[in-house]
């Protein structure tokens, strides 16, 4: 049977599933990019990943418009007026979400939401609000099927916020993905409370850095996807990944690694990067001719591309020659210190290497800590997340976390898993959130034990929709697959579970 | 080391059974616990009786610790924690309600281990065991706590009378005080020591503004003790401060008492009575557990 054969006779599949898969095919078929022997074979090696990003890249990977321009001027291509009120400012936004492309074909941030629509909320009678909100929410949801469409929220509390968190938590849904942009000078301790109670029960939002991500990227910064920090007005060009793992078994020692074969994996990723990101420019029609480029919504100049690495923990201990990952990385501090030196050498060889069309990163691609994909199995742990059933307590888990944060702009986080008793002491999570965050953690998520919704590795799915494909029944979004293959092959959703008990240390 | 004219003074220490960096049950928000061994009660319904008394150094657990982690040094048990899996034959092999993994530490060297901490959390607590066992422990080390900007709370049955004793408080934020039993007679059975100091700490600590909160153990088709302990206890503290009713659990309690107590948990619809009864008495922070 043909792949798309394949395709189009699986019945887990959705209509628009199929279309996305076998418009894939379609892509793929061409050859016009070509890249090194040495690439192909690291590649081939799967030492090196293209995340599914296809061989001939029609628009960036991930865009995220300028929804304030849209709210300003309106929108001459899709002839759409500035929103007047409520119900005019959700139908715009629908429409426009519609036409904004992404690696997923769905959009993968949907603006500051709250900043966004306060104006028009404050206008209306609360529960009317809160109805045609919960309206938006349905219609993102049913549409836009597929957990990378992100939402952000913050730093400051708004009604507009608060409705959005009450919706989430009744409505159970998994698009979008909600991040609070978090700030404890901006942000008051009550808002991020409420933050708090709604992320245990729906595993969103997450908790973003404010001043981490301000301090890189200025306040004109976006979260978008699973937890990339990007330019707004801009996005990120692609996003190819090291499998650290696989990068590390070509090499006979730890020296030879360091020294040799991860700077030669480098240079490979970045000529990858290189070729796809002119093409896309130069090459593809999208920022000569979408309307999200012509009208302003996106600038080219906006745009840069993400390094990403995977699999760092295995890596380690590997070249360790460590066998017990409860002894490995993240645990062991000779292999966190190989852990960080190998980051050195990654952050410094990008560093200096001089992008094209990365103007407003001073001509520098920018790192991300890749959170994995369904087929990785348990080779590699996402980013530099110390593996799954090594997990040590949540003290030691933040403070290996906050050595590696700072390395990765474009994004990176980590997630934790809370029992019970934490629904009725939300408030002991914040000082955790504060004390991690003053020092260089990045981002947070967390969801209680018993939840439907659920965080993956940094995207969301519902545990019973999981159950639904694994009856071979449709469902409705995209990235329930993923779920099923982190949950089957990397035991994601294992994730060790903030237990009073189970963090004892002893003395 | 505190030395005077070249004399060296012996350090203050105390036993630490177990420290929990990150505890959301032990008081307001984010915590470190810190767990002292030894208690002048010996509650039957105790969960950890392992906390009640100091190891004799008898060697028993020597014998049937599977991964040679407890060893007799000059008389003296010994336990390495690097090799110790927790698997607890010790505390299971311990005929004196005792435990081997305690270590002696002084302040230094605690606060070494709260300074680690401190960025993450609102405050410490200090449990047991009963922890005013170790008060020059305490007088010593919550100064030095409360000048990193951390809160400071006792966890404590209420044996040591605290009103003669006020020096412990000084540096104390708020004391969460156990009061098990009222009923004399019920009190000298269960928890085997005079409850009147317990008592007279109840009112002493409302007058000086220093109780965090009371706890109350509720016992299965033990009608009239409960009553007597919660009336008592709500008709006293009012809405001044939280009062968790908490329902007995037979987890770890010892083989022999839980015969007398009960091999189950107490109902929640049975405990949810005495937090009404509480409510209506006026403790509107009346509160399941």
């Amino acid at each position: 049977m043909s792949e798309a054969l394949n395709i189009i006779k699986d019945p887990t599949l959705t209509y628009n599933q199929e279309l996305i898969a076998l418009a894939k095919l379609g892509e793929n078929s061409d050859d016009t990019l070509v890249y090194s022997d040495e690439y192909y074979k690291a590649f081939n090696s799967r030492a090196l990943c293209d995340l599914g990003e296809g061989k001939m890249p029609y628009r960036p990977r991930y865009i995220c418009p300028d929804y304030e321009l849209l709210f300003e001027k309106g929108c001459k291509f899709l002839e759409l007026d500035p929103p007047k009120d409520l119900l005019e400012a959700i139908n715009v936004l629908e429409i426009f979400y519609r036409h904004v492309p992404s690696i997923t074909t769905f959009p993968v941030y949907l603006g500051d939401l709250d900043k966004l629509l306060e104006p028009f909320v404050l206008k209306e009678e609360r529960s009317y609000a809160k109805k045609l909100l919960k309206l938006f929410l349905l219609q993102i949801d049913k549409v836009l099927t597929d957990s990378f469409v992100h939402a952000d929220i913050g730093p400051e509390d708004s009604v507009t916020g608060r409705l959005l968190l009450e919706l989430s938590e009744e409505m159970q849904l998994a698009v979008p993905n909600i991040t609070l942009r978090y700030d404890p000078e901006r942000t008051s301790d009550d808002f991020a409370l409420a933050c708090i109670k709604c992320m245990l029960k729906t595993a969103k939002p997450s908790f973003a850095n404010h001043r981490m991500f301000v301090k890189e990227w200025g306040e004109n910064y976006a979260i978008a996807s699973c937890y990339n920090g990007l330019l707004k007005a801009g996005g990120g060009y692609t996003l190819p990944r090291m499998r650290l793992y696989e990068c590390s078994l070509t090499a006979k020692d730890t020296e030879d690694f360091v020294n040799r074969e991860l700077p030669r994996y480098i240079d490979l990723q970045l000529e990858y990067m290189d070729k796809r990101v002119k093409f896309i420019v130069e090459e593809a029609s999208f920022f000569k001719a979408n309307f999200l480029a012509t009208e302003g919504f996106v600038k080219e100049e906006n745009f840069t591309g993400m390094f990403g690495v995977v699999g760092l923990a295995e890596c380690v201990n590997h070249l360790l020659g460590i066998e017990d990952k409860k002894k490995g990385f993240g645990i062991n501090k000779e292999a966190t210190a190989l852990g960080l030196k190998i980051m050195d050498v990654i952050d410094e060889r990008v560093k200096a290497h001089v992008a094209p069309y990365c103007e407003a990163t001073d001509h520098r691609y920018r790192l991300h800590a890749q959170v994995g994909i369904n087929t990785d199995g348990m080779d590699d742990s996402p980013g530099t997340r110390i593996p799954i059933f090594a997990e040590p307590t949540m003290l030691e888990q933040l403070q290996t976390n906050e050595k590696f944060h700072p390395y990765f702009p474009t994004g990176t986080g980590d997630i934790f898993k809370f029992e019970e008793t934490y629904e009725k002491t939300p408030e002991a999570i914040l000082p955790i959130i504060k004390g991690s965050f003053g020092r260089g953690l990045r981002y947070f998520s967390g969801y209680l034990e018993n939840c439907d919704v659920v965080r993956v590795t940094g995207y969301l799915v519902k545990k019973s929709e999981i159950e639904k494909l694994k009856a071979q029944k449709q469902s409705l979004n995209n990235v329930t697959v993923f779920g099923m293959g982190a949950q089957d092959g990397a035991h994601a959703l294992d994730r060790r579970i903030q237990r009073h008990e189970d963090n004892s240390t002893g003395q | 080391m505190r030395s005077t004219a070249g004399y060296s003074v012996m350090k203050i220490t105390a036993p630490v059974n177990k420290i929990i960096p990150f505890s959301n049950v032990d008081g307001p928000s984010n915590r470190m616990a810190i767990f002292f061994q030894g208690c002048p009660f010996n509650c039957r319904f105790c969960h950890n009786p392992e906390t009640i008394h100091m190891c004799n150094d008898c060697g028993d657990c020597v014998k049937t610790c599977p991964v040679g982690a407890l060893s007799l040094k000059e008389g003296k048990v010994t336990w390495n924690k690097d090799l110790c899996v927790n698997c607890d034959t010790c505390i299971k092999t311990c005929r004196h309600d005792a435990s081997p993994k305690v270590t002696r530490m002084t302040t230094d060297e605690l606060m070494e281990k709260i300074l680690e901490v401190s960025p993450y959390i609102q405050g410490i607590t200090l449990s047991g065991g009963e922890c005013t066992l170790q008060k020059e422990f305490i007088k010593e080390l919550f100064p030095k706590v409360k000048a990193l900007g951390l809160t400071t709370l006792l966890d404590s049955n209420g044996s040591l009378d605290f009103e003669s004793n006020e020096d412990i408080l000084e540096y104390c934020d708020g004391v969460m005080l156990d009061v098990k039993a009222y009923n004399k007679e019920f009190s000298d059975w269960l928890i085997r020591y005079p409850n009147d100091v317990v008592l007279k700490n109840l009112d002493h600590l409302l007058a000086t503004g220093k109780l965090e909160e009371v706890r109350t153990l509720i016992f299965p088709d033990r009608d009239k003790e409960n009553e007597a302990t919660v009336r008592y206890v709500a008709e006293t503290i009012k809405d001044r401060c939280r009062y968790k009713i908490i329902r007995y659990r037979q987890f770890g309690v010892r083989e022999e008492y839980r015969k007398e107590l009960g091999d189950f948990t107490t109902g929640e619809d049975y405990a949810m009575r005495y937090v009404e009864l509480a409510r209506s008495l006026g403790a509107s922070k009346a509160i399941l557990v």
